[in-house]
């Protein structure tokens, strides 16, 4: 609890992490400085009978060192911020070879596309699976969203990933997980009635256990697409 | 004698109105009344808003319960009493949208704007008094039509105050659509209210300034509320160009935000927040202002660095402009734009520290006067702090990722406008009272109410950092839903409760507001020894403001100058030629 | 704006600026709808060149000639307005009301050639969603063959309808608006509330009506010739 993140299971976990707490580091002196001068101020300089407040307009030099102070300070955040955005969203920051999804949102479920046997996506032998992302543990990993009806935003709160998905446009959204384990998949921004029951999972799991799934998983797919050869998306 | 009687024959003459009741008192002219209109309506939506925050409350805190009296509500909002999604979401979007619209923006600017720019700048009322009134009538109508949007089939708006593309436009998706109809068109209204009255705060401004009151003398209350009107001048056309766009698409076939058609869902994001972040500005510059003001008199000092303070708040009105897409980070915009946001917003906290500092230097060496107003003006301070610093954690585009639609926003944005400009005007409302209506407000019940909402408001807003941080997303209906945030419902229970006892506080404030109206100790002409022009007339002041028109002489804040038997130099007093104060000549 | 000369300072005060409120105040006001016509205009832009395929090739769809001709007479009444003005400097009350008439007639013909290029452009097929089903423009889009000489139509015109009916649309009522306000402001010259030393209203009017006549000019440029 307080201000402390919760644990974090992607590769993105420990930069954001760091880049929050020193943040927390900075604006906490800040913080402090200002508001026990605020009540320092409030106790030393309160009305006393026969004191007189002292008469002055400001003080250049104070006012030219703590505006260069903040300048200097913010800049340096922002430095800071640029490598770890181009990572996460930069205009190329999704690895090559990353395994590749499908990701459709609409009211109010998350629709994953997967490749099928061929292990390629967009082909006649994907398959899809409502509301269950299950990728392997340590790959690079990107998903092809888009929306059908209105913004969506894709959530995982575990991989400190967040990317809205917009009708009309494809986001390519990337990670890589570092530990096995179910995590929850949340919609963060609101569409509508059911935004608050727009819930998924992602399952990271080691490469075997994934692939014993996909196989699964397929073999299940295409029984089922057999008896009725037409496709009812 | 003979001159003190010629001045009582002035004030007579300027009294001596046989304007009848409707005229004076409804469709006045007077920029003091329609002042006081509009805060008397933004109080009411406050109070309104205020409610709706509770049953939000109720809904977080207690998931699932009946709400207390809920069974008053029709079966469209609560299933016996259990609140209906539907309607939570329309509670989240009317909250937003009340608070800012109509209550915060309209007590900073149609409250104080009208009532303290013509008092302190010397001027008998505004240039434009008829349009003034019409301004507020105006502003009446478009809450009135947002108010129906309760009453409506199909239940009130339910996009957010940000009122986002598609989900608002599309009627079949949303499943609401007169009252997001409704929820356009009263923003449009009242964006023309607001047009109008920013038209006429800078005319008069510019134009209607007593004899010597040069720019460089104009209070810093003055300053923050001109920058505002221009910002409101020209963001608020961007708004309702925009809400023009998402009626049309609702209601005539257009296909700006319709995606299906080629229409695009971010240019509604991009027009909303370049219009949304200077409106954000317009909600906090002015309560800055007052604080400055209020600052300076309680603590018998002349605002440290005032010339600073006014070039903060140009830079803070020129940066407010390029900062917008800082609430797109995570929408899909160009993720290079990002990087220019970045910076450019955390650049906007340099001008918000300047004036965080020049406040603290305000106090230093003064002698503080803890009256209500001051403990509210220095708990802006030190509210604003820390939202301004939490500003700082979602400018950082990559924390930013994680926190975004958090409650983490909810906590920043609270921080600046709760703890920011409603601070502000408790401290300012609470200062110009007497000038209102002639009497103090309660000096005891004003601190009561200051200290505990200073308690219960911290023990509502401080806990939503943490469960931000933990991931809590914003606008959910119920966090039971979901296994991480299952841990956190106690700390939404301790919220909800400190929310009740919070709200429940502003009772006292309502209290002391109504019963000092009638019983309030008599106010002189400057209760406060403050020295605006504003106090050199009588309380409350009398039609067309002054006896005869001020000439003004000094700087704003000659608090405690050096050799004067008194501790302030009044703006139109002339000092003892040969000990004139510093900064007279500016 | 309309009634303007009601809007001069109190007596006593001099205005700072040595101008007097209603001008100063137009101004402003002008700065706000300068905005306004930003947000139009920069949505036109944005979704232009996200979807160039929507756009119809300039005069196939759209009547140049008429509305060139619309264009020229609101020029014209940038004259007479100004003509109205110069006639109240030199005190000719009779000059002021001839041109103030010329100038509401003409303001008024403008916004019926608008509605009438409206009413056509419906029956013909563009409506603010695009093609209207079944019309000459929706079918001849569809069969893709050439379309009044020119190259055959856009597939969809979505944001084409959409674009031209907001923007002429929100111009037209700005010019509706002109016209009423100018209406009074002529019923007032009648009453010979005008005077060589007092036409502010006058003046103030006329500031809005060549701002109008100028956001035209730009929207002519880029929604019917570009
Ligand atoms: C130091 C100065 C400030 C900085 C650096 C800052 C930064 C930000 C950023 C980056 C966001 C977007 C966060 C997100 O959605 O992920 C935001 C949201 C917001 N800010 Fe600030 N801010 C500052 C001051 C203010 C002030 C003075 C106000 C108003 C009085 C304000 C009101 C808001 C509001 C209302 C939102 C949320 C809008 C919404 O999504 O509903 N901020 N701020
Ligand atoms: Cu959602
Ligand atoms: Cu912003």
């Amino acid at each position: 609890m307080g201000w402390i993140i919760p644990h974090g299971v992607s590769t993105f976990t420990p930069e954001i992490d760091r880049l929050y707490y020193i943040i927390l580091v900075i604006t906490g002196i800040a913080f402090v400085l200002v508001e026990i001068g605020l009540i320092y101020f409030s106790f030393k300089y309160r009305a006393q009978p026969g004191r007189k407040a002292h008469y002055i307009h400001g003080n250049v030099t104070a006012e030219v060192i703590w505006t260069a102070v903040t300048a200097v300070t913010v800049v340096i955040i922002g430095i800071m911020s640029v490598p770890v955005w181009n990572k996460v969203k930069g205009r190329n920051s999704v690895p090559a070879g990353a395994l590749a999804y499908n990701v459709t949102a609409k009211q109010f479920e998350w629709n994953v596309g997967y490749p099928g046997p061929d292990g390629q996506l967009n082909t006649a032998d994907d398959f899809k699976v409502r509301n269950q992302l299950h990728v392997p543990v340590n790959r690079d990993v990107v998903l092809e969203a888009t929306a059908e009806d209105v913004i969506h935003s894709f959530f995982v709160p575990a991989f400190r990933l967040k990317q809205d998905v917009v009708p009309g446009m494809r986001m390519r959204i990337w990670f890589r997980a570092t530990e096995p384990g179910p995590y929850e998949i949340a919609c963060a921004e609101l569409c509508g009635l059911g935004h608050y029951k727009m819930r998924a999972f992602v399952t990271v799991h080691t490469q075997e256990e994934y692939d014993q799934w996909l196989a699964e998983r397929a073999a299940q797919a295409q029984s089922e697409a057999q008896p009725s050869a037409v496709a009812s998306r | 004698m003979a001159t003190t009687a010629a001045v009582v024959d002035h004030a007579t003459h300027a009294h001596a109105d046989d304007r009848s009741f409707i005229r004076k008192y409804i469709f006045s002219t007077d920029h003091k009344i329609i002042g006081i209109q509009f805060g008397l309506m933004s109080l009411v939506f406050l109070a309104l808003g205020g409610t709706l925050a509770m049953m939000i409350r109720w809904q977080l805190g207690f998931p699932g319960k009946p709400m207390p009296l809920g069974s008053l509500l029709p079966e469209t909002m609560a299933a016996g009493g259990i609140m209906l999604p539907e309607f939570y979401v329309a509670l989240v979007t009317m909250h937003g949208t009340i608070m800012v619209f109509f209550a915060i923006m309209p007590l900073l600017m149609g409250l104080f704007g009208n009532f303290l720019i013509p008092l302190k700048i010397g001027a008998p009322d505004m240039a434009f008094p008829r349009i003034n009134m019409a301004s507020f009538w105006i502003a009446v109508s478009a809450g009135v039509l947002m108010m129906a949007g309760f009453f409506v089939e199909g239940g009130h708006a339910g996009a957010g105050w940000t009122g986002y593309a598609p989900l608002s436009a599309r009627p079949d998706l949303s499943g609401v659509s007169l009252g997001q109809e409704l929820w356009c068109l009263s923003l449009i209204i009242l964006g023309l209210a607001s047009i109008l009255g920013a038209t006429n705060y800078i005319t008069t401004v510019i134009n209607m300034r007593a004899p010597g009151m040069t720019w460089f003398r104009l209070p810093l209350s003055i300053w923050a509320l001109f920058i505002a009107s221009i910002l409101v001048l020209l963001a608020i056309p961007i708004l309702s160009g925009a809400a023009i766009m998402l009626l049309f698409d609702q209601t005539i076939g257009t296909n700006f935000f319709n995606p299906a058609t080629g229409g695009q869902p971010l240019l509604w994001q991009h027009l909303f927040w370049y219009f949304g972040h200077p409106e954000v500005y317009i909600l906090i510059l002015p309560a800055m202002g007052f604080v400055s003001d209020v600052l300076a008199c309680g603590s018998r000092k002349p605002v440290f660095g005032y010339h600073s303070m006014i070039y903060a708040i140009i830079s803070i009105g020129f940066l407010g402009w390029i900062v917008w897409g800082h609430h797109m980070f995570q929408s899909g915009m160009n993720p290079t734009l990002g990087m220019t946001f970045t910076i450019s917003t955390l650049l906007i906290a340099v001008p918000s520290a300047i004036k965080v500092f020049n406040w603290m230097g305000t106090m230093w060496r003064g002698s503080i006067h803890f009256t209500t107003p001051v403990l509210h003006a220095v708990g802006f301070v030190a509210m604003f702090t820390i939202g301004g610093l939490s500003g700082v954690f979602m400018s950082s585009t990559p924390v930013d990722i994680y926190i975004h639609d958090t409650y983490f926003i909810v906590a920043h944005l609270h921080y600046v406008l709760f703890g920011g400009s409603l601070f502000g005007l408790f401290a300012a409302i609470t200062f110009w009272y007497p000038k209102m209506f002639g009497r103090m407000m309660n000096e005891f019940w004003g601190k009561v109410h200051f200290w505990l909402t200073m308690v219960f408001y911290n023990a509502v807003f401080w806990p939503m950092h943490d469960i931000g941080v933990h991931g809590h997303m914003r606008r959910i209906y119920d966090p039971s839903q979901y296994d991480f945030l299952k841990p956190l419902a106690p700390v939404n229970t301790f919220i909800s409760i400190s929310a009740f006892l919070l709200f429940a506080t502003q009772g006292i404030f309502a209290l002391n507001f109504i019963i000092s109206w009638f019983k309030g100790e008599k106010a002189g002409r400057n209760p406060w020894k403050d020295t605006g022009l504003e106090w050199s007339t009588p309380s409350p002041a009398p039609h067309g403001n002054f006896e005869k028109t001020p000439t003004v002489y000094n700087a704003p804040y000659e608090f405690s100058v050096p050799g004067m038997a008194e501790d302030y130099l009044p703006q139109d007093q002339k000092a003892d030629q040969s000990r004139a104060p510093a900064g007279a000549g500016h | 704006m309309a009634n303007a000369t009601m809007m001069g300072p109190p007596a006593e005060t001099q205005p700072a600026t040595g101008v007097y409120n209603g001008k100063v105040g137009m101004w402003i006001f002008l700065g706000s709808e300068v905005m306004f016509f930003t947000a139009l205009i920069g949505s036109y832009i944005i979704l232009r060149f996200a979807h160039p395929e929507q756009w119809a090739t300039p005069g196939q769809a759209l009547n140049i000639p008429v509305t060139a001709v619309n264009t020229f007479l609101l020029i014209c009444s940038s004259v007479t307005m100004v003509k109205a003005f110069a006639a109240i400097q030199d005190g000719d009350q009779k000059g002021l009301r001839m041109w103030l008439v010329a100038t509401v007639l003409i303001g008024a013909t403008f916004v019926s050639v608008q509605v009438y290029e409206y009413v056509h452009l419906a029956h013909l097929g563009l409506l603010p969603s695009g093609y209207r089903e079944g019309s000459d423009l929706a079918n001849a889009a569809a069969s893709g063959v050439a379309w009044k000489a020119g190259p055959a139509l856009p597939a969809a015109v979505g944001l084409y309808g959409t674009t031209f009916y907001t923007m002429t649309g929100f111009h037209g009522f700005h010019v509706t608006m002109g016209v009423l306000c100018m209406a009074f402001v002529t019923w007032k010259a009648f009453n010979g509330k005008y005077t060589v030393a007092d036409h502010r209203g006058v003046e103030v009017i006329g500031l809005y009506w060549h701002f109008v006549d100028l956001v035209w000019i730009i929207l002519f440029t880029i929604v019917y010739l570009m």
